[in-house]
């Protein structure tokens, strides 16, 4: 991605007023934040049991008492949405979890050290990045056998380098700049000017960065588990419902219908959070307007 | 009558005013000079004229160029003037040639599009063009890419995109800002020459007091958005009235008042040793069967600076200035030689072992805006070299200490709870001057540290080094382009080309009388205001 | 330009070098004894060993590499157990059916997403601008195969336009290549929509940040308008950063590609892969990853090569 790596922050008080104005951030906020609640109301309630099947209420349209109607087992659509919610984003949070842990330290570093060491670990990235997440998801399958752990790993992986390049490239554009130089006559170690300013700098880059990756995140496992690679029956998984409505298409189209939907608009609310977040962070992007 | 008239010219951008009021006019074949400091809204009027400006811009008033109402023409007629009638010049020539079409399409282009002229005749125009701008087609084909030439050259590509139809009117907008003083002179010659055969007129807009008398007729000095003054150019800048006149020319001559430098004890160590030192950096290969090749960028320095005394280094850009300043500050080691700081070699030492060294020689940079974190506050950034202290003082005492350093470069202690960017560029440059003294150090390296300010603020600047010369008795090595900086405020200057030191010896001497062609090549060429002016008095006399 | 080019392709052949070793550790060393995995727990012992030795495991582990790698690079890809044919022979007749998809869904989303990012551009703020990112940015969100399902519930289960599934096969007239070429309408176009969102939206910021630079006010000084300077001066430039995007985005078609295939029952790679993961066929799958590995290798390669002809500065050695 060709994002401009540094930002020039404007001071915090600045950044909220600037947030509250935006409206793709105020936007993408609410969305992300209405799914979210949705998925910790989840753990507490949900309108049915979907652990109850009911042969007798199979494939019910929409109405008052299932307002998304009911799947080929009886169960409410929207408590399996709801609970699907909660899959989702655990998923994608550790699968961004891992992308990020292991990646910005990798970039900082690779950074840092320059020569050898950089150019051994961007060709290591470049051999992951061979590998969409599907492929590794694939393998991890064929030898393991299926499992909702597979996609997090598979999406985790492929993260590594995503979020590492963007690390490496923001550090490399920081690391000529005078403060920096400042700093190493200030004595200090590349670890410590890693940590003091070049992280903090890069930050709100890789939270923008942080967004992208977990709409994809939920994406990738949503496909995943399309295709049974992912989270498996009977934990209820956006993915999943779309698979099982596929065959009954032409009876009961609302089978598809929300479950599509609730995959769409939260993919919308982080991208829309992602890009008010870069409105909000880079005062040069703003300034184009 | 006059070519171009500016009649009552005022401009928003958003709800912000930049131009107030601006009335300015330029006769067929005359320069004007367009004078002021960096915000006073000199760009926004030349844009204006090409209506060129931002899209939220607002312009009232009248803007008539040979009889046509700019302002108020529609854009297609405005595309006919561009390039045609009116040329303009940049000041950024690195960023303002489209990197991936050849030189010969970007000249040749314009021709086409106002001409009609087949693919073969604009390409013999534009060779025609680009070799009286001086890029010969022998050395520099159409067919070379922007990348392939050095910012001089690529200047001498705008030009030539600039006046290849031989405009009525040429604006440059600072055209020499981003060259250094040799290549300045080269390109005001040519300009000037340009001018002259085409019976161009020219809006020359600058900063530079000494250029705009150097080569203008008339001259209007703007401020914030308003004339301040107009009118001949001699006249105007010999008898300064106007009391913001009489302040840009004082503080461009500016000259720091100072006690005379310690003199060294005789026999004692200097300060600062430096012999054989030599830089080579690996220069990519041009095939995988060509033989690894080095830039030499520092070649054989050896030069001693000793305590308390001020040492100029000057030279044009790329001599390697820079490089022997980061390696002096054991940011950059050096292939070979030898630096003796305080008696110690520092050349290959380990952080550890250079922190005494460290806490006794202290960087100020060039950018007041990319000098500091943006992220942290005043007080860290300035405590930052506190790190180098054995016993790192505790968050009082390094608040005393921060204060005290603020206090010393005129900033108010209470500025320590801000952000860097709450400061303007002067107060910036104070804030890395305070950040540079805070552990006391016996040298200051400063790297061009005036060059990227407006010049009161400059005056300002250079009058604090003085003064805390005077004060701390701490030595400086100043890297700098503008000879009239090495002249403010150095007793010893060294002549820097192509790696090596060419001539060193007492500012006064080596820039009154410089003996080397290098030397020769800056002085002849660093703009002067006074000699300017007697040089201007004497042609309209005669 | 030499030297750039034997960079990136030594580059190219590490990296692939690297991932079949990834590959090879994955399916073949990790699992313990592949030949236990391939035949299920019941496996008698017999044949067990017999599929042992049929596979070579006996032999050192760098051995089979070796001769794993020696026979790809003689385009032997082992023999499938279940299909009992070679892999190579599965692979080709399965491409048949995926390369097509993908070349036309790539086709489809690049002629659709840099007319639009463009246009957007030149009409920033203004109402085309903010309509067709607005589309834009819910495209992106859109996943491949819901937005597939919902094709073929308008097109082929409510209008009866196209099939909703299944492929004819290429056949050796015109009328049954155009079935067959019926058959793929869908599935590319649900890939190729979400992939020109994407592409369109990048399109549009390289263009807007290219306006922005100082060699486009020079061009305009020159008396170009607007839209000239768009298409002569900045397209070009702008087309650096989307051919990243675009090599960054083939690795996602590709795993759409296996998706749709199962969406529209297309006798793909993706439905080989998926009856060979059901059949535990480590070969197939190794086969198969390694192919689809290699491509995505092979177009970074190319993008590589476009941005040297794109780009100036890249073919001089600096």
């Amino acid at each position: 991605m060709s994002l401009d790596p540094v930002f020039m922050p404007a001071p915090e008080r600045h950044v909220l007023r600037k947030a509250l104005e935006n409206r793709s951030f105020l936007v993408g906020l609410v969305i992300t934040a209405l799914v979210a609640v949705t998925a910790l109301v989840s753990f507490v309630w949900t309108p049915y049991d979907i652990t109850r099947l009911s042969v007798a209420n199979r494939m019910l349209s929409l109405s008052a008492e299932h307002p998304f109607g009911t799947d080929h087992m009886g169960r409410d659509i929207l408590s399996m949405i709801m609970i699907g919610a909660r899959n989702s984003i655990a998923v994608a949070i550790v699968a961004v979890g891992i992308g990020m842990g292991i990646g910005v330290p990798l970039g900082a570093w690779a950074a840092a050290r320059g020569g050898w060491t950089d150019e051994v670990l961007m060709r290591v990235n470049d051999v992951v990045f061979a590998f969409p997440a599907l492929l590794s998801a694939v393998m991890i399958t064929a030898v393991f056998g299926p499992g909702a752990v597979n996609a997090i790993i598979a999406i985790g992986i492929f993260n590594v380098p995503v979020f590492a390049r963007v690390a490496r490239a923001g550090a490399l554009s920081l690391w000529p700049r005078e403060f920096i130089l400042a700093a190493r006559a200030a004595g200090k170690g590349k670890a410590l000017i890693t940590v003091e300013h070049i992280l903090p700098n890069i930050a709100s880059v890789l939270l923008v960065q942080g967004t992208i990756q977990f709409a994809l995140a939920i994406l990738a496992e949503a496909g995943l588990s399309y295709l049974g690679l992912g989270t498996q029956p009977p934990m209820p998984s956006w993915g999943r419902m779309l698979f099982d409505a596929q065959t009954r298409i032409a009876v009961a189209p609302h089978l598809a219908l929300f479950p599509g939907l609730a995959i769409v608009i939260t993919v919308l609310g982080l991208n829309l959070l992602g890009d008010g977040l870069r409105d909000v962070l880079d005062p040069r992007l703003r300034r184009q307007r | 009558m006059s070519l171009l008239e500016i009649e009552n010219l005022s401009l928003e951008i958003g709800d912000t005013p930049i131009l107030k009021n601006i009335d300015l006019s330029i006769a067929p074949g005359e320069v004007m000079g367009l004078v002021g400091e960096s915000g006073s809204g000199k760009s926004m009027t030349a844009l204006a004229v090409m209506r060129l400006l931002p899209h939220d811009a607002r312009a009232d008033g009248r803007v008539t160029f040979d009889g046509i109402d700019i302002l108020a023409a529609p854009e297609a007629a405005m595309c006919r003037l561009r390039g045609d009638d009116i040329g303009m010049v940049f000041q950024e020539p690195m960023t303002a040639l489209n990197p991936v079409k050849t030189i010969g399409e970007q000249v040749a282009e314009g021709i086409r599009w106002h001409t009609g002229a087949n693919r073969a005749d604009a390409e013999a125009r534009a060779r025609a063009m680009l070799e009286r701008v001086g890029l010969p087609e022998r050395q520099f084909p159409l067919t070379r890419y922007p990348h392939e030439l050095s910012g001089g050259q690529r200047q001498r590509v705008v030009i030539a995109i600039a006046c290849a139809l031989k405009p009525k009117l040429l604006i440059a907008d600072e055209p020499t800002t981003a060259l250094d003083v040799v290549l300045q002179a080269q390109i005001l010659d040519l300009l000037r020459e340009l001018v002259d055969e085409n019976r161009m007129s020219l809006l020359l807009i600058s900063h530079d007091l000494a250029v705009v008398a150097e080569m203008t007729d008339r001259v209007t000095i703007i401020r914030q958005g308003t004339v301040m003054e107009a009118g001949e150019t001699a006249r105007v800048l010999s008898r300064q009235e106007h009391p913001y006149t009489r302040q840009l020319a004082e503080a461009s001559t500016h000259v720091p008042a100072r006690a005379r430098a310690p003199g060294r004890a005789a026999g004692a160590e200097p300060l600062l040793k430096v012999e054989g030192l030599t830089r080579d950096y690996p220069v990519r290969r041009a095939s995988l069967f060509s033989p690894a090749r080095t830039f030499r960028a520092v070649d054989g320095v050896s030069f001693a600076l000793g305590g308390g005394q001020s040492m100029a280094l000057v030279g044009r850009s790329g001599c390697g200035k820079s490089t022997l300043a980061r390696m002096v500050l054991a940011l950059d080691r050096p292939t070979s030689g030898s630096i003796r700081f305080l008696g110690e070699e520092i050349g290959a030492r380990s952080a550890d072992e250079l922190r005494v060294a460290r806490r006794n020689m202290q960087p100020v940079f060039q950018d007041p805006y990319g000098s500091f974190d943006p992220r942290q506050k005043v007080e860290r950034l300035v405590a930052e070299p506190l790190h180098l202290l054995d016993g790192k003082p505790d968050g009082a005492r390094r608040r005393e200490l921060v204060a005290e350093a603020l206090e010393q470069v005129g900033l108010a202690p209470s500025d320590m709870e801000k952000y860097p960017h709450e400061f303007s560029g002067g107060q910036r440059q104070r804030l890395a001057i305070a950040r540079a003294i805070i552990t006391r150090p016996k040298l200051i390296v400063a790297d061009e540290p005036v060059s990227a300010l407006d010049v009161s603020i400059r005056a300002q600047i250079l009058d604090l080094f003085a003064d805390l010369r005077d004060r701390l008795g701490v030595a400086y090595l100043f890297i700098t382009h503008d000879l009239t900086v090495a002249r403010a405020i150095t007793e010893t200057v060294m002549v820097m080309h192509e790696g090596r030191i060419v001539e060193a010896g007492p500012t006064e001497t080596v820039l009154g009388n410089p003996q080397t062609e290098p030397a020769k090549a800056l002085v002849a060429a660093a703009p002067d205001l006074q000699r300017a002016l007697e040089r201007r008095l004497v042609r309209s006399a005669g | 330009m030499t030297a750039y080019l034997l960079r990136r392709l030594t580059i190219a052949i590490a990296t692939l070098l690297v991932a079949s070793l990834v590959v090879f550790s994955i399916l073949e060393i990790l699992p313990g004894d592949p030949a236990r995995i391939m035949l299920g727990m019941n496996a008698s012992a017999d044949t067990l060993e017999a599929l042992r030795t049929e596979m070579g495991l006996d032999r050192p582990v760098v051995a089979r590499y070796l001769s794993w790698l020696g026979g790809m690079a003689t385009g032997d890809f082992g023999r499938s157990l279940t299909y009992s044919s070679s892999v190579t022979d599965l692979v080709l007749e399965r491409l048949a059916v995926s390369l097509p998809l993908a070349a036309i869904a790539l086709a489809l989303s690049t002629a659709i997403a840099i007319p639009v990012g463009v246009f957007a551009a030149s009409r920033r703020g203004h109402a085309a601008d903010t309509l067709s990112m607005g589309a834009a940015q819910v495209g992106v969100a859109v996943p491949n195969f819901w937005f597939a399902l919902l094709l073929v519930y308008v097109f082929a289960v409510g209008l009866r336009l196209v099939p909703a599934g299944g492929f004819p096969g290429w056949g050796e007239t015109w009328a049954s290549h155009f079935e067959a070429l019926k058959a793929l309408v869908l599935p590319a176009v649900s890939l190729a929509l979400p992939q020109a969102a994407i592409l369109a939206r990048v399109t549009r910021s390289a263009m807007v940040e290219v306006m922005g630079e100082d060699y486009i006010r020079t061009a305009r000084a020159k008396g170009l308008p607007r839209r000239v300077v768009l298409w002569r001066h900045a397209l070009r430039n702008a087309l650096i950063p989307v051919l990243t995007i675009m090599g960054l985005q083939f690795a996602f078609l590709l795993a759409g590609t296996i998706i749709i295939e199962n969406v529209f029952y297309l006798p793909g790679l993706g439905r080989l892969i998926f009856q060979a993961i059901s059949q535990r066929d480590l070969i197939v799958v190794e086969g198969v990853v390694m192919l689809l590995v290699a491509s995505v290798i092979l177009i970074n390669l190319l993008v590589d090569i476009c941005y040297a002809a794109v780009d100036p500065r890249l073919r001089t050695g600096r």
